[in-house]
């Protein structure tokens, strides 16, 4: 299958992440699988043109930067249409983007449009009749066969599954053009932001220091506060603290929380069922602490201690601080 | 403002634990020693209804699309304090499989279209961020556009005045600022609210109250589900590095060792 693979750059005021690039390695993936036959960013906003001098290195040919008084900041809406205008400008082979929250957002909009089937989070793909491809449910823990019939494939890369690595020097063309956007288009842009964290956060944190029901209560995570400000990592928890009310849920970690990759996650009193375990699974090394030796997350982390938490914690800190002050 | 009329759309789904079992011909989940639950953020969708109607009046409908058995979710909708609730099926359905994302999006598009047409337009549609098991991200998208209605995801907060709802978005460092006129649509995410439990009035209610059936229309669109695989298992040989209170030096070892002191 012949023809363009349109890769929507994901960036937020002009910053892309790694994540974004993620993109193109899954764009490359679908060429080597046979379909498409070139790479075209699609780069959406004027304050994001410095990207394509970027996206060329990423295997692009061609940069088109979509300038309107309306992309001024994300807007899903607008997003969507300006997709679905190169959908039906274009006829490209597949449009793909990473599948993050912003990600699935503008490839669900662009698809409703153009009256096209979209497939998130894929992991795998192979050609033959219509698209044979892999892609994840549950949040990452169960994988789907399925076969994609479209006259233009519409799939989102699972996040962290493909390379962002850049392969060379090379340049794109670049193409700026104004999209005709709908009437509607500006109705969901960001109107306003509001800074909370700063410093540390859960996804940015080296160590995560976190808690589960074996916690037992809010005032039973104080000594997981007290050991992740010793090591300037934060705290998280399972769902079962957050349905308590024990921690707020921007500390949650699985499927429906948030996917972390700490150099190191240690879990306490956490049982480790699946929809935790998918939000931590890319953690460099897990220590498990859990009174519990059967435990799943005892079975599957690197490091074990069995025991009593509420003794092990406070235990730690002390032994930190002893080596510290005789250092 | 006048009364609000809220729609909620959810999902029943079966909820594994540890680890997820699949039938023998690799089709679906086995259910059979399973619970079955609403998506969680379709809870707080719930939730998140029921709070709106109690701070501005108006009333709450609960909305599936499933095999019988999701009538169960229906009826927890109502036991927890929505006032009317529309189970939208198809014979072809059974417990654990569905529609796909396009089938899904016309039949629910399709029902709410009778609905406005003899009740009057819902103010506020809520949706999940997506759904537990599918994950499409993409259902409250399809019926948005189709309706032609303003839709943002990824809602934790919700506020209506004046016509207009302002929601806010989880993002790195803070959240996200967003103002959509009513009508509208928003696919919100676990956290949004803590979802209360059914009262006692409540269970009686929901054991009374009509579900309104409706019949589906199945229109298959382009992706086609042919199986399932588990994720491959970790394998992974654990270090214990002891038990009690003595295991601490161990651990502060292992701290140094990974240059996290
Ligand atoms: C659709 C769906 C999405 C979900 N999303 C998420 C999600 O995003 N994140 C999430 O976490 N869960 C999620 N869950 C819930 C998940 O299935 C589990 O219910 C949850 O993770 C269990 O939390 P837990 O490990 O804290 O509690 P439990 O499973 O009850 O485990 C508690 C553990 O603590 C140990 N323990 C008890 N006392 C002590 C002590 N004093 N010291 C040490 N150990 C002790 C016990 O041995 C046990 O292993 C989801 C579920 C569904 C159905
Ligand atoms: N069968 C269904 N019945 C009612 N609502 C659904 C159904 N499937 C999906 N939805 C809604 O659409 C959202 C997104 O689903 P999905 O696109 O599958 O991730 C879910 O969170 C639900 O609110």
């Amino acid at each position: 299958m012949s023809g363009e693979i349109l890769v929507v750059v994901e960036h937020d005021r002009g910053v892309a992440l790694e994540t974004s690039y993620q993109a193109f390695g899954f764009a490359r993936t679908l060429l080597t699988a046979g379909v498409g036959s070139s790479i075209t960013a699609v780069i959406i906003g004027a304050d994001a043109d410095a990207l394509a001098a970027e996206v060329g290195a990423h295997g692009a040919a061609l940069a088109l930067c979509a300038h309107h008084s309306e992309l001024s900041d994300y807007a899903p809406e607008a997003w969507g249409d300006v997709v679905a205008a190169l959908i039906a400008d274009r006829s490209p082979a597949a449009v793909v983007a990473t599948g993050t929250d912003r990600g699935n957002e503008v490839l669900a909009h662009a698809s409703a449009l153009a009256d096209l089937p979209f497939a998130s989070n894929v992991i795998a793909v192979s050609a033959g009749d219509g698209l044979a491809l892999t892609r994840v449910r549950w949040g990452g823990s169960l994988l789907e066969q399925a076969r994609l019939d479209a006259a233009v494939f519409v799939l989102s890369a699972a996040a962290h599954t493909f390379s962002a690595e850049s392969s060379g020097a090379d340049a794109a063309v670049i193409e700026v053009f104004e999209p005709a956007l709908g009437a509607t288009a500006s109705r969901t842009r960001i109107v306003d932001r509001v800074t909370l964290a700063a410093g540390v956060t859960l996804t940015t944190a080296a160590v995560v220091v976190s808690g589960g029901r074996g916690v037992g209560s809010a005032d039973g995570f104080a000594p997981l506060i007290e050991l992740a400000d010793l090591l300037g990592g934060a705290v998280g928890c399972s769902r079962v603290v957050t349905n308590n009310g024990w921690r707020p849920h921007s500390d949650q970690v699985g499927q429906t929380g948030k996917r972390i990759a700490p150099e190191l996650y240690i879990a306490c009193g956490i049982s480790g069922a699946i929809q935790h375990w998918v939000g931590m699974m890319a953690a460099k090394h897990v220590l498990a602490i859990n009174t519990d030796n059967e435990a799943n997350m005892v079975g599957k982390a690197e490091y074990a201690v069995i025991g009593d938490l509420h003794q092990i914690l406070p235990a730690v800190s002390e032994e930190i601080r002893r080596r510290r002050a005789t250092a | 403002m006048s009364e609000l009329r809220i729609l909620v759309c959810v999902k029943r789904v079966p909820a594994p634990g540890a680890r997820i079992t699949l039938t023998a011909d690799r089709q679906s989940i086995d259910s059979k020693n399973l619970g079955f639950a609403t998506s969680p953020h379709e809870e707080c969708a719930v939730e998140g209804a029921i709070q709106l109607v109690e701070a501005h009046g108006g009333s709450a409908t609960v909305l599936t699309l499933g095999a019988v058995e999701a009538d169960e979710q229906l009826r927890y909708a109502v036991s927890v304090g929505v006032n009317a609730a529309v189970h939208v099926t198809h014979a072809g359905l059974t417990d654990g499989t569905d529609f796909d994302a396009q089938a899904t999006a016309r039949a629910l598009t399709s029902a709410i279209t009778s609905l406005e047409a003899a009740g009057g337009a819902f103010d506020l549609i809520l949706f999940g961020n997506e759904s537990a098991d599918a994950g499409g991200f993409q259902v409250g998208v399809r019926v948005a556009r189709s309706l032609g209605r303003a839709i943002v995801n990824g809602i934790k907060h919700i506020e209506i005045s004046d016509g207009i709802v302002t929601a806010r978005r989880e993002s790195a460092d803070g959240f996200e600022v967003y103002q959509l006129p009513l009508p509208a649509v928003l696919g919100v995410k676990e956290g949004l609210n803590l979802p209360r439990y059914p009262t006692l009035p409540g269970r009686l209610k929901s054991k009374k109250v009509e579900v309104l059936v409706v019949e589906a229309d199945r229109a298959n669109g382009g992706l086609t589900t042919l199986s399932f695989d588990n994720a491959a298992e970790v394998v992974v040989q654990t270090t214990m590095l002891g038990k009690g209170p003595e295991a601490a030096p161990a651990i502060v070892d292992l701290l140094e060792e990974l240059g996290l002191l």
